[in-house]
């Protein structure tokens, strides 16, 4: 993947947190996946199949899509169903909207929801698996991006 | 009628459209679910997601077409490449409209779909 391809998916995810909220995301220095996981604790995963193969995840703590969902439904704490729900929707938004510059033939799957922290994800993601460290309202999250 | 396998995308929705006056007549995960609401509490408009497990948006759009060929489709989808927007029309969506969508496009465009908007 190159690195024009994968600030199509930084700009995306951008454009989501200011449509959303009115307030952007800030967009820390890619790296490539190590050792490390990348993992936070309620996590969106969807497949992706055509020319190019892999899969993308989003990932973050409660505090972060709590606060997702609040500026949506005004729920004030959202049980953790709800979470899950909201974190898929996120990666599903990423992995579709992204299709305006890989095009139609870049076929998303529905949402993997995990909850929790499996000690990795990356049985889908093609390596070399780039890691977007993401920061709105002081809460992280991470875009993991792994294609062909 | 709200189609979506997102929860949070069906309350929204909802949340969004009923202070307009419209009536939920109700809401569906998957296409299937979808057809089998729509054949039993047929609704004058739909909004109707794309990608969804089962069936997806595209073919339950097309079988409520066959079902009810006047039925109003709005495809609200996160594939927001024109080619998807197209094949919705073709099919025979009234409007596309990309996620992620702020509650006064949703209601732009339920409101020139349904005639109180020109």
């Amino acid at each position: 993947m190159t690195e024009g391809e994968l600030k199509f998916f930084i700009d995306v995810v951008t454009e989501y947190f200011e449509q959303i909220t009115g307030e952007s995301a800030g967009m820390g220095i890619p790296y490539i996946k190590s050792e490390e996981p990348a993992v936070l604790s309620f996590t969106g995963l969807i497949g992706i199949s055509g020319p190019r193969k892999g899969a993308i995840y989003f990932t973050a703590e409660k505090a972060l899509l709590s606060s997702l969902t609040r500026e949506i439904l005004d729920l004030v704490d959202p049980d953790d169903d709800s979470l899950l729900d909201m974190v898929g929707e996120l990666t599903n938004t990423i992995a579709g909207n992204v299709r305006k510059s890989f095009g139609a033939d870049f076929l998303i799957s529905v949402p993997m929801l995990i909850k929790g922290k499996p000690t990795d994800i990356l049985m889908r993601l093609k390596p070399p698996v780039f890691i977007v460290p993401i920061l709105w309202r002081k809460e992280k999250a991470f875009l993991a991006v792994g294609l062909e | 009628m709200i189609v979506d396998d997102s929860s949070i995308m069906r309350r929204a929705i909802t949340k969004y459209l009923t202070p307009l006056g419209f009536e939920i007549v109700g809401t569906a995960g998957n296409g299937q679910e979808a057809l089998q609401l729509y054949r039993e509490q047929p609704a004058e408009l739909v909004t109707l997601d794309i990608t969804m497990p089962q069936m997806d948006g595209l073919a339950c759009l097309q079988a409520l077409k066959e079902i009810n060929s006047e039925v109003r489709v709005l495809v609200i989808s996160a594939l927001s490449d024109s080619q998807t927007g197209l094949k919705a029309l073709k099919l025979g969506a009234k409007s596309f409209l990309p996620k992620p969508f702020t509650e006064a496009q949703l209601i732009n465009e339920i409101q020139r779909i349904a005639g109180s908007k020109p």
